[in-house]
C-alpha cells in the first residue's frame, strides 16, 4: 500500500502542484450513485479530489452491472457501501462520507451543507428537476453539475456540457431519455459522466466556462 | 418575449404556468429563470410574465 505522502507526489507530478492543491480542497457532494454518479465518483477520487459525500438509497443489482461502477461481489450491498470500498481501493487517503437515503426537496440543502459543488446524478427526470429548483433558489452560490439526455448509441458527439442560470451545468445530449426503445449503456453514459467530472474539475481550479 | 432566446409573441400577459402548460412543457421536469433570477416551482401559478420577459426553460430527461 503506498504512503500517503508517495500517492500525494504522483498526483502532483501528474497535475502540477497548483491543479492538485485546489483539487485537494475540493469539497464535492454527488447526488445517485448510479451510471453517472458511481462513474463521476470514481474520476474525482482518481483526480485526487479530498472530500466526497455520496449519497444514495439504493443497492447494487444485477441489472446495474451493464454500466455502474459496480462488480458481481458488490450485488446486494448499498451503493453507498460498494462505492466506498471502491474508492478506498483506489485513494484511500481522500475523505469520503456517505448517506444512503433518499434526496427528497425537505433534505437536499441539509444533504449538501458543506460542498461546494453537486453533482446531480440521478435518474428520474423529476428528481432532476426537484434538486435543481431546490438548490438554485435556495443555494444560489451552489454549482450544479447536471446530468440529462445519455441514452442509447446515437453518435458520440452530441453529448456536450453547456451552461444555463450561471451556476447550472449540464452534461449530455439533453434529449435522449432512457426508454424501452432506447437503452441506458455504458459508452455514452461513460461519455456524460466524463463531461461531468471535467467540469466538476474545472470549477474546483476555478475555470468556470464549459 | 424570449424563450431560450427565441422570439415569441405574447399577445396579453399570462402566468407563467399557464404559458409554460400551453408551450407543452412537463412542470415537474423543468427549471426555469425569468429576467435572470430562478422561479420557486411553488411561485408558477402566481408568477405573472409580459411581453418583455426573458424566460430560459430547462427541460430534463430521465436516464443516468
Amino acid at each position: 500500500m503506498p504512503a500517503e505522502k508517495t500517492l500525494e507526489s504522483m498526483l502532483i507530478a501528474r497535475h502540477t502542484p497548483a491543479v492538485h492543491q485546489k483539487v485537494k480542497k475540493g469539497r464535492v457532494c454527488i447526488m445517485g450513485l448510479g451510471g453517472l454518479g458511481s462513474n463521476v465518483a470514481i474520476m474525482l477520487a482518481r483526480t485526487g479530489v479530498g472530500f466526497m459525500k455520496i449519497i444514495d438509497f439504493d443497492i447494487v443489482e444485477p441489472s446495474n452491472l451493464n454500466r455502474q461502477a459496480y462488480s458481481i461481489q458488490h450485488l446486494g450491498l448499498p451503493k453507498t457501501e460498494a462505492l466506498k470500498q471502491i474508492l478506498k481501493e483506489i485513494n484511500p487517503y481522500i475523505i469520503v462520507e456517505s448517506i444512503q437515503e433518499k434526496v427528497t426537496a425537505e433534505n437536499a440543502l441539509l444533504m449538501i451543507s458543506g460542498c461546494e459543488i453537486v453533482c446531480e446524478a440521478f435518474d428520474d427526470p423529476t428528481q432532476k428537476a426537484m434538486l435543481i429548483n431546490t438548490i438554485l433558489s435556495k443555494k444560489p452560490k451552489v454549482k450544479i453539475v447536471s446530468g440529462s439526455g445519455l441514452a442509447g448509441f446515437s453518435s458520440a458527439n452530441t453529448i456536450k456540457t453547456i451552461r444555463k442560470f450561471k451556476n447550472l451545468y449540464i452534461c449530455g445530449d439533453m434529449e435522449t431519455e432512457a426508454t424501452s426503445e432506447s437503452g441506458i449503456m455504458a459508452p455514452r453514459v461513460h461519455i456524460c459522466a466524463g463531461h461531468q467530472a471535467n467540469m466538476i474539475l474545472r470549477l474546483l481550479i476555478h475555470l468556470e466556462t464549459v | 418575449m424570449f424563450v431560450n432566446g427565441v422570439l415569441h409573441t405574447l399577445e396579453e400577459p399570462v402566468s407563467l404556468k399557464s404559458f409554460l402548460e400551453r408551450e407543452g412543457y412537463n412542470l415537474t421536469k423543468i427549471a426555469t429563470e425569468m429576467d435572470g433570477q430562478i422561479v420557486s416551482k411553488s411561485l408558477y401559478e402566481n408568477t405573472i410574465i409580459y411581453d418583455s420577459t426573458q424566460l430560459e426553460v430547462v427541460s430534463f430527461v430521465g436516464g443516468g
